[in-house]
């Protein structure tokens, strides 16, 4: 504006730059409030995460194990060959897609009718319903585990046994956590019951933005209710399923607590943040425990770089700005 | 809104209860169990046989054989999470309000860095932690979590106040001045009113994700003197070597899950408010 003004009065050369130099003061003084505000909060998050993973990255170039410290050589990539020939390596990360891909897909089902309970349930049970909805976040995931645990184990009273009786076929001797399949059933029931609600709000989010006129548009024009939801409801609820789904892909891809608890690992249940926690801190065996971390936290970058460049996610979906 | 039709009425009370028993029955299992007998534990029935107060009375009475245990996993549990809560929400609070009202040009990459670090894998962080801790001592005390901890909950809790604080009007505050109150008088009356929400809001949630930590808490401690509830649960024995520890961590389940359970019941609208502010719009 100062600008136009000065120039259509022919003194816009001498006059435009003290006032640009004015104007970057103020500037500069706010970019310098600014750091100084989020500064600690940016340098000991970049800290606790950067210097682990740096450290993490030289370690799993040696040789070491912290039993004998002193015997450590640098020994390059062997660390990786070893691990990525190995076949256990990869059946923990097949153990873990398989994990991951199950628990969201169910999340996301699951989550959605939470979401829609949310939403539209009449005022007065609204406040139950989302109250129950969000206890299991508030759970720890130890106390989950070991609630399903005891639900399911025959070696500590475990009940379920007895209710899936009737079915037939049914061996009411099972031992849920003696084999991979079953392990993994209870494990899975475990972390979807207790990571939905997270999952049913985000999704929550999304749905409440999709402008009522749409659904009222085409109840008018005669479609049945599941019609509106396929055609008008989830389509423009895109992007926040889609942030939903990277979300929890990226936790549930690092899924330990659930497995630790109930089978610490046993019957090809062991995860990689499993098998990382194991190699490191279980075996003491740095080197290659480091690797699989680095390696591990590859493959979520990997998985984030698929979402956000693959199928264009959007993170600032749902933002009013 | 129409009038409900009682076949809808009854569908949505059938819902209801569904939601219910799903997501209350897992609590209301491991209650039952930590009310079980030690024999009774192996009836097979998700309701005691035997109703008994015993395994509350091995965690929690003086001179309960688990309790010494416990009572200092819960003790170290409440110290840290409040410690690692109140450091991370002044820092998200200031850090937030610089991003929501100030002008500067790390917004995005303060923003970027909070969203990687959320998704970090823990154990990536846990073994150079390890290390480093026993090097420079700061293994097996709180401040050797409490940092950690940081990292957990400073991304959640800048999301969340920075959405909070947008949709603050600030000009509240220039208002008040207009209106004769000091810059500080403007400040306390006008915008700390419409933001204590929001970071009471954020403490609750950042709290809860601390209170549920288990990794760096089984792997940066070895003794009762920091080892937090989650991590002790895990090492739980029974009183002797006979006895299964499962009454008594059934018990200590739930003397921890009752003060969050009463939180959330509360605290809901505030909590499904920041999530999903912080979540999805922060």
């Amino acid at each position: 504006m100062t600008d136009t003004i000065t120039r259509a009065t022919g003194r816009a050369e001498p006059a435009a730059p003290v006032k640009k130099k004015r104007r970057s003061d103020r500037a500069r003084a706010e970019a310098r409030l600014g750091w100084m505000l989020a500064g600690p909060a940016f340098g000991i998050m970049l800290l606790v995460t950067l210097y682990p993973i740096v450290q993490a990255l030289w370690d799993s170039l040696f040789s070491l194990r912290l039993t004998a410290p002193d015997d450590r050589e640098f020994i390059w990539f062997r660390n990786y060959q070893v691990i990525l020939g190995d076949p256990a390596f990869w059946q923990s990360m097949g153990v873990t897609l398989f994990i991951t891909v199950v628990t969201v897909l169910l999340e996301l089902i699951i989550g959605f009718g939470f979401a829609l309970v949310m939403h539209r349930a009449i005022k007065k049970l609204r406040g139950f319903a989302r109250t129950a909805i969000l206890v299991p976040y508030g759970i720890i995931t130890v106390v989950s585990a070991f609630a399903f645990f005891y639900a399911f184990d025959i070696n500590s009273g475990g009940y379920v046994n007895s209710w899936l009786s009737w079915i037939p076929g049914f061996d009411e001797n099972l031992n849920w956590f003696a084999y991979q399949g079953t392990s993994l059933t209870v494990i899975i029931l475990s972390e979807v019951w207790k990571t939905t609600p997270f999952i049913s709000l985000l999704l929550l989010s999304g749905l409440a933005q999709v402008p009522g006129d749409l659904e009222e548009a085409a109840k008018v024009d005669g479609a049945t209710g599941w019609e509106v939801l396929r055609r008008v409801i989830l389509p423009n609820m895109k992007a926040a399923i889609m942030v939903a789904v990277l979300f929890r892909t990226l936790e549930a891809f690092r899924i330990f607590d659930n497995i630790f608890i109930m089978t610490a690992g046993a019957n090809d249940t062991e995860a990689l943040s499993l098998l990382a926690y194991n190699t490191s801190i279980g075996r003491l065996e740095i080197g290659l425990g480091s690797a699989i971390s680095v390696l591990l936290f590859l493959s979520v970058l990997i998985i984030a770089g698929i979402f956000i460049k693959g199928f264009k996610v959007d993170l600032s979906a749902g933002k009013n700005s | 809104m129409r009038a409900m039709t009682w076949p809808q009425r009854i569908m949505w009370l059938v819902i209801i209860a569904a939601v219910l028993v799903w997501s209350l029955f897992p609590v209301f299992s491991i209650a039952m169990t930590s009310f079980k007998t030690q024999a009774g534990l192996f009836s097979g029935t998700l309701l005691p046989q035997e109703w008994t107060l015993d395994n509350y009375a091995t965690i929690l009475a003086p001179g309960g054989s688990a309790q010494d245990l416990f009572l200092p996993a819960l003790r170290n549990s409440i110290g840290i999470s409040l410690i690692a809560t109140f450091i991370a929400v002044v820092l998200a609070t200031l850090c937030a309000y610089a991003i929501a009202r100030l002008d500067f040009s790390g917004k995005r990459i303060i923003l970027t860095t909070a969203l990687a670090v959320s998704v970090f894998p823990i154990v990536s962080i846990v073994t150079p932690l390890f290390n480093l801790w026993r090097v420079i001592g700061l293994y097996d005390t709180w401040l050797g979590l409490i940092i950690p901890y940081l990292s957990l909950t400073l991304p959640i809790s800048i999301w969340t106040l920075a959405a909070f604080f947008r949709q603050i009007p600030w000009e509240l505050e220039q208002a008040a001045q207009v209106d004769g109150a000091t810059p500080f008088e403007a400040f306390r009356k006008t915008v700390v009113p419409l933001a204590a929400p929001g970071v009471f809001t954020t403490a609750i949630i950042a709290f809860f994700i601390a209170w549920n930590d288990f990794v760096y808490g089984i792997s940066l401690t070895s003794t009762d003197a920091a080892r937090p509830v989650p991590a002790a649960l895990s090492f739980f024995t029974g009183a002797s070597q006979f006895e299964e520890p499962t009454g008594a961590i059934s018990a200590a389940a739930i003397v921890v899950t009752i003060p969050v359970v009463i939180v959330v019941v509360i605290f809901q609208r505030r909590i499904v408010s920041g999530l999903t502010q912080g979540a999805v719009k922060g």
